[in-house]
Parts: structure tokens; sequence; C-alpha cells
């Protein structure tokens, strides 16, 4: 069987080509791949399509892709205030921008990993977000069509995984990153620790392993 | 506007008092997230928050911040008893199931039919960000909106038609602001209440729709601002 333990960050990146699509995880400063950023920036990748709640914060999270101008196009719902590197680009033309509302970027992954192509909501029906979108009234209220959103990576954080990939996270560090893992062709995964297969209760895993490809640990200590 | 309204936290003081003991609650960005801290101490009211937090707690005490544990304006926070955690497809099911009783949000311009605009102001620098504000309005059972009554140049917020890039069509149910308390009903606008000192006919004059009146409307009956929160 493939070990899917990689022994260093970049390892687990290495193969990321230019021009690859890439969802990163995290919410509010919380469950950002943020090693798996800096071995990206390390290894080099450009014109990447970045898709992740928010465009970086300060110098940190995306930042680091966009201060070293690798990211051509983001998906996003709130870019943020702090997204300094990526709003000067954005201001001068270099980024392509699509916001999408939060709830719907979540269930435009989640459509992607369960093999649904497209579904119909009412969130933004009649908004500027609705243009292009085809519209249809469902129990009396206007609706518009999202397509389903897969990437050709994942760059995801966790907590804690066993040898197979199987993922639990802390506390609000979930956030987009379970979704994520379902949605990409490549799921690599950052965790604070590795625990032998069977140390994990099945009745608490949130991420089953068949959604883990690459597992690396980028702090504390392996334990195998 | 002469005479003074209602600070932001007393506009939050106000709105607390629509929350029902037991509602299931998300709190938005700007006075929304002021309110927690004026529900009744009898009632328990479990705070969601869109990455994933339900029954959410206060602020976390400095020194006892855990980063894993945020809100979603990215402030360490605390869970209470009884919460749970889980991912952010799951936590906006919530907002757009219906599954929340109500939610708060900040404004710039709601309409007289409902619709509200709170993510974009025209010609603003930067990328503008919509947020789960899209998921909340268009799925909550009841939206209240908290916001000043006019923007800092004097126009009116309540208006006929939104200008602004809209959030959600015909979402909102109540109107809180440094003035009123307005009601969005099938008819129109109900103006429930006025603040201290403020007559309905200066709430009107302020208003860019109109709003009907139905017999006496009363003073919002404001405890006084704790001292402590």
């Amino acid at each position: 069987m493939k070990d899917k333990i990689y022994p260093t960050l970049d390892a687990a990146v290495a193969d990321v080509p230019s021009g690859a699509s890439i969802f990163f995880g995290g919410f509010g400063g919380a469950g950002f791949p943020n090693n798996l950023i800096r071995a990206l920036e390390r290894q080099g990748a450009a014109g990447l399509t970045a898709i992740s709640n928010n465009c970086g914060s300060g110098e940190g999270e995306l930042s680091v892709l966009f201060k070293a101008r690798r990211i051509r196009r983001v998906i996003a719902s709130f870019p943020g205030p702090q997204s300094t590197y990526f709003q000067a680009q954005f201001a001068a033309g270099q980024v392509e921008l699509e916001l999408v509302p939060q709830g719907i970027l979540c269930e435009r992954m989640r459509a992607a990993g369960a093999g649904i192509f497209a579904f119909f909501s009412a969130v933004g029906a009649g908004t500027e977000i609705a243009n292009g979108k085809e519209e249809r009234t469902f129990e009396g209220r206007r609706a518009i069509l999202e397509q389903a959103l897969g990437a050709d990576f994942a760059f995801i954080k966790a907590w804690k995984a066993d040898a197979l990939g199987n993922l639990v996270y802390r506390k609000a560090a979930r956030n987009f990153n379970p979704i994520m893992a379902t949605a990409a062709k490549t799921t690599i995964v950052e965790v604070d620790e590795i625990v032998p297969v069977g140390a994990l209760d099945p009745e608490v895993i949130i991420t089953p392993s068949i959604y883990v490809h690459r597992i690396v640990q980028a702090k504390g200590l392996r334990n195998v | 506007m002469s005479k003074p309204t209602l600070t932001r936290e007393q506009i939050a003081q106000r709105a607390a008092l629509e929350l029902p003991d037991g509602a299931y609650v998300n709190l938005g960005w700007g006075i929304p997230n002021l309110v927690a801290a004026y529900v009744p101490k009898k009632f328990t009211i479990h705070f969601h928050s869109e990455n994933g937090i339900l029954g959410m707690g206060p602020r976390s005490k400095p020194g006892e911040e855990d980063y894993d544990l945020v809100d979603a304006m990215k402030v360490p926070v605390t869970a209470l008893p009884g919460a749970s955690y889980f991912h952010q497809a799951d936590a906006h099911a919530m907002t757009r199931g219906g599954h929340l009783d109500v939610a708060m949000l900040g404004g710039l311009q709601v309409s007289e039919k409902g619709d509200l605009a709170n993510w974009k102001v025209p010609g603003q620098k930067g990328s503008g960000g919509i947020g789960g504000a899209m998921d909340i309005a268009s799925g909550s059972r009841r939206l209240i909106v908290c916001m000043e009554h006019a923007t800092k140049d004097g126009s009116p917020k309540v208006v006929r038609e939104c200008t602004y890039p809209l959030t959600a069509l015909e979402c909102v149910h109540t109107i809180v602001t440094d003035m009123a308390v307005i009601d969005v009903t099938r008819e129109g606008l109900v103006l429930r209440e006025v603040a201290p000192g403020i007559t309905p006919e200066e709430v009107q004059a302020a208003t860019g729709a109109t709003l009907m009146v139905r017999g006496r409307v009363p003073e919002m009956n404001l405890p006084p601002i704790p001292a402590e929160k």
C-alpha cells in the first residue's frame, strides 16, 4: 500500500504545477495550512487559481502567495480588509476575483465532492451575484443555478491524522477544511500530530481517509 | 439631526429585547455584534457562528484565548456547555435552511419591501466582500437589521428602493435604529416604537419611505446601560 505520509512539506507540494487550482482551508485565522502555503511559495508554482474564504491577512495566510505574485485568479467570499497584497494587485488589475456568498462557496464544493453538477438556491437571487445565472422559481421563491466547484488540489489543516488519512480537527479550526478535502483531485493535509492507525475513535473521525491523499506533519511529534 | 438619538450600544440594547428565550441566533458584524451583552440574564440564547460553532459564549478573557476558537470577526471566544462544532457547509445549511430563529445584520439600506443592501457601497475602494451575509439574509426565519437611521451626511437608510448593491430581496422583518423600531409588513413599513424624546413625525422626516402609524406610537422602554458588561 502506498504510504500517504510525506517526509517533508516540500515533498508534499513538489508536483503542484503552475496554473493549478487549489483550495486553501481556514477562516478567521484558524485552520489555515500555513506551512503548506509557505512550502508552495518556496516551490515556485505560479499562475494559480486560489479558492478560499479570504485573500490573506497581513503577511500571513494567502498573503504569502499574493506577495510572491503566484495567484492569477481567486474565488473567495470575503477577501478582507487585511488582504493588503491582494487588494493592491486587484486594484492594479493583476488578479481576477470571483466573489461568492460564503455558504454557496461551501455548497459548490460539497456538490463537487458529492457528484452533483449544479443546484438551485435562493441566495443571491435578484442581486449582482445572479448575473448570467439561470433563474427559476421554487416554492414561490426566486432561485439561481449554482455550479459545482472542484479543484486540482486541496491544501488543508487538521489537528490529528492517522497513517491512513483519517482526520480530526480542533474547535472552529475545522471550518472549510473537511469540505475542501472532498472536492479536490489531490488533498494534502498538514497536521499537528500523526497517530497510529486505530488510535482515532471511528465515531469521531470527521474526514474519512478516502478523501486524503497526502499527510505531512508540520508541528510537534510524529507519533507513529 | 439636532436631537440626541440612541448610541450604537443603545441600539444593541433595544435589539436584544427582540430575542425570545431559547432562540437560535446569528449576530453579524457591526451593531449586532454588541447585542449579546444585553440578553436578559435569565434567558438562554444559542449563538451560532458561521465558522461552525453553536453555543458560542462570550469573548475569551485575556490570557485564556484559544485561536482555534474564534468568532466570525476573528475574535477568540468561548464555548458554553452544550456547544457543538461543525464545518462551514453545515454552518450555512443552518443559515440557508431556515433553522435560525433570528439573525441580526448591519445595514446600509433597507427598502420598504424589506430588501437589504449591506455589503457594498457603490464606488468604494477595494474588492468588497460578501461573507455570510447573503446566506444568512436569505434563510433566516426572522431577520432584524440594526443600523443608524441615516448616513453620516443625513441621507435616509430606510428607503423606497435600495440604490446600493443588494444582499437579498424581501428578507428584513424588523429594523432597529437610533430613532425607531420599524416592522416590515405586507402592507408596508409600520412604525412600532420611537426612541425616547423622538416624535413619529421626526422619524418620518428622516425616512425615505412612508411609515404607517397605527395609533399612538410608544417610546422604547430601554433599561439603563449597565456600567459593567
